[in-house]
């Protein structure tokens, strides 16, 4: 019979499963090693930075309400989805962003290019109640997060963790990292009041605030890419 | 008795634990996969911060993946192997640690999710204490297996073997190299990965535990149950080689077919497109192999229910690993990504052939848990129609909504803009949003009928009577 061969294999089960972790390996190594070496894939944007205190809780907080799993932010390289959203993504724009949160599914519009696109104001706003804004949106209201305050007891412990990862935050920002955080959210009320929005003393530190500073950061190394470009010409 | 001869008692214990939870977890994953639906279709469905669409999602996807199907497999593995290796399980403490340390775990994820706690990461979204647990349920259940195989009295390991111990060693790999995190606190870390790499590193692991999830240990179950209820041999010998070895060798490269159009490398895409195609040949063997063996008992598929949910099963297994491939192309991803083609391309996989093949596992195997018959074979027929049309109901909108979604965003007018605002894509889908859920709402109802059947199956039978014992036959020494 044509599988006698095989019988070794069936018969020996070290044989057999030593076998099976070399075949399911070799794609792993190929594929999972090279990129770590390829200098152009890890180069990152000349204007990029990482983030800060009150854009990283921000996003921390993105992560937790799982706002990926409605909201992509990866950009394709379309005429159709540049004209939609912006320059298209770029592997020089991550390397601050752990994890990845590119997303599968578009349910609601890409987020990667967000940043910029409405005022402070306007997301307060959407965050309350969306359909006051937009009313065919399925996106649920997010008024929980304009009522809780914002918890920065972990900001610093964050910034040292990614310190050790690699992300470049002096010492003076990490233990400056709460009134740091503070400053940026009192700025961005500011400009929500300034929008004739009252805001509470709680919904003024509150972690819709965070999230506002996160979603505004979105996409602004390459917006000071173009603006050096342009400058450049 | 001879002295070649002893009596096996297998442990069926852990087995009817893994049975009942599997099945509470899979009713408890479909009723909050259809409280997403719903959500998707009335926002106003979503409350508080705990039962927010971003919250509910994962615990859905956690739920039906890793407390309903790793549950059949656990069970479904515990039984076959025990008989096909013809010895009792290893050790009877690391079956309880299993069964226990997994529910609990099953249990964790679902509070911590509800809770915000997240890591992101498509079904592997769990934290850190609760990774390391999995990891280490993960090792028991690998000893377990393995000094049973090291135990064993029959030479040689038939082929549902090789596919539960190629999901024994690709988790444990997936899983930890994926899950590496500094924590920040005990319940928040951030990824040793960033951007790119990531992603990369993430959809290696997100696309393989379709792969060693859903896929090669539910093959396990069909290499096992389907010819014991069919009661003849598997269609070809040759054939269980052949995609067996291709597809585990295959399916590892197929993950960067998650990135196409990313930022990932070209060439990184390119072969993730080339061996998802490849994919198609293994695939449709495992399929083949499957329906092959049903040749000439297709009249018993008429009456008995367990059959008909392989047949079905096989050919969802058959349809969407065409699918699958097809959208890995560059062309088709274009339109498909980031659509709900995606989600109807999953749950044709999920519902049709992993759902479908985990129900037949337990209608197979519990009578038997139980010293019993099955309380109503007209029950699980009506439960593979209800079940068939709440798939076909679910899955058909979920392609139209991804085609026309994907097209709209994509439609230009003669002068190069765009045609429709983002929001007009949305309100476009609303209606295939409803009938999803509809779908999965039927499917949920097929779910609790079978849920009645067993509960009243299990009521005239008895856990307790002897367990099925064997003269081991052949004195055979396993052999390493």
């Amino acid at each position: 019979m044509a599988y006698e061969w095989h019988l070794p294999l069936e018969s020996r089960w070290i044989r057999l499963s030593t076998l099976t972790f070399l075949a399911v390996v070799v794609g792993g190594l190929c594929l999972l090693i090279p990129p770590f070496f390829l200098q152009g894939t890890i180069e990152p944007l000349a204007s990029l930075r990482p983030y800060t205190a009150l854009e990283l809780e921000g996003r921390d907080l993105y992560i937790r309400e799982g706002c990926n799993t409605c909201h992509s932010q990866q950009v394709r390289p379309f005429k159709t989805e540049t004209d939609r959203y912006g320059p298209f993504s770029l592997a020089g724009e991550g390397i601050y962003d752990r994890p990845f949160l590119w997303g599968s599914r578009r349910t609601g519009p890409d987020l990667a290019r967000v940043g910029g696109k409405y005022p402070d104001s306007w997301h307060w706003l959407h965050f309350k109640s969306p359909r006051d804004i937009e009313p065919r949106t399925n996106m649920p209201d997010f008024l929980f997060l304009t009522e809780a305050p914002l918890d920065l007891s972990l900001t610093s412990t964050r910034m040292e963790v990614l310190r050790r990862l690699g992300h470049p935050y002096s010492d003076a920002e990490i233990e400056g990292a709460r009134a740091d955080a503070e400053e940026a959210a009192a700025e961005i009320a500011r400009s929500i009041r300034a929008d004739g929005i009252a805001l509470s003393e709680l919904e003024a530190r509150s972690e819709a605030i965070a999230m506002i500073a996160y979603l505004q950061s979105l996409g602004h190394a390459v917006r000071q890419n173009a603006v050096a470009a342009a400058g450049a010409r | 008795m001879s002295a070649q001869q002893e009596v096996v008692q297998y442990d069926m214990q852990v087995v009817r634990g893994f049975a009942i939870s599997a099945l509470v977890w899979g009713i408890v994953g479909m009723a909050v996969g259809l409280l997403a639906a719903i959500q998707l279709a009335w926002p106003e469905a979503n409350w508080g911060p705990w039962l927010h669409f971003g919250r509910v999602r994962p615990l859905h996807t956690n739920a039906v993946i890793f407390g309903f199907t790793l549950g059949v497999v656990f069970a479904g593995s515990y039984y076959g192997l025990q008989r096909l290796t013809r010895v009792r399980m290893f050790s009877d403490t690391l079956s309880r640690i299993n069964l226990w340390g997994w529910n609990a775990i099953i249990v964790a994820a679902a509070v911590t999710l509800l809770l915000g706690k997240s890591t992101a990461k498509e079904y592997a979204e769990l934290e850190w204490p609760i990774d390391i647990a999995i990891a280490a349920v993960w090792v028991v259940y690998a000893v377990n297996v393995f000094g049973t195989l090291a135990r064993r009295r029959e030479k040689q390991m038939y082929a549902a073997i090789w596919f539960w111990v190629a999901t024994v060693i690709t988790i444990a790999m997936l899983h930890i190299v994926n899950s590496i995190a500094l924590p920040v606190s005990l319940w928040k870390s951030y990824s040793v990965y960033a951007g790119v790499f990531d992603a990369n590193i993430q959809w290696w692991y997100g696309h393989n535990a379709v792969g060693f999830l859903l896929t090669t240990p539910i093959l396990g179950l069909m290499y096992y149950f389907l010819p014991k209820q069919i009661d003849r041999p598997i269609y070809s010998h040759r054939l269980s080689i052949l995609h067996f070895w291709s597809l585990i060798f295959i399916y590892i490269w197929a993950g960067p077919h998650h990135l196409i159009y990313s930022p990932l490398p070209d060439w990184t895409q390119t072969f993730g497109t080339a061996f998802s195609v490849m994919l198609i040949l293994p695939s449709w063997g495992g399929m083949l192999n499957g329906l092959l063996t049903m040749q000439g008992a297709w009249d018993r598929v008429r009456t008995d229910p367990i059959l008909k949910m392989f047949a079905v099963g096989l050919t969802f297994y058959g349809m969407s690993t065409f699918e699958g491939p097809m959208m890995s192309v560059k062309t088709v991803n274009s339109l498909s990504h980031f659509t709900n083609w995606t989600i109807g391309h999953v749950h044709s996989g999920a519902l049709g052939w992993v759902a479908l093949t985990c129900f037949a596992t337990l209608y197979y195997m519990i009578p038997r848990l139980w010293h019993t018959e099955l309380y109503s074979v007209r029950l699980a027929n009506l439960h593979f129609w209800v079940a068939t049309l709440g798939l076909i109901l679910y899955v058909t909108p979920m392609w139209i909504s991804g085609v026309t979604q994907g097209l709209m965003w994509r439609a230009v007018n003669p002068d190069g803009s765009l045609v429709y605002t983002f929001i007009e894509t949305v309100s476009a889908i609303r209606i295939y949003d409803v009938i999803r859920a509809a779908g999965g709402a039927v499917f949920l109802v097929g779910a609790l009928v079978m849920f009645y059947n067993v509960w009243m199956t299990i009521r005239q039978g008895t856990a307790a009577a002897p367990e099925p014992t064997l003269g081991a036959a052949v004195p055979v020494a396993g052999g390493r």
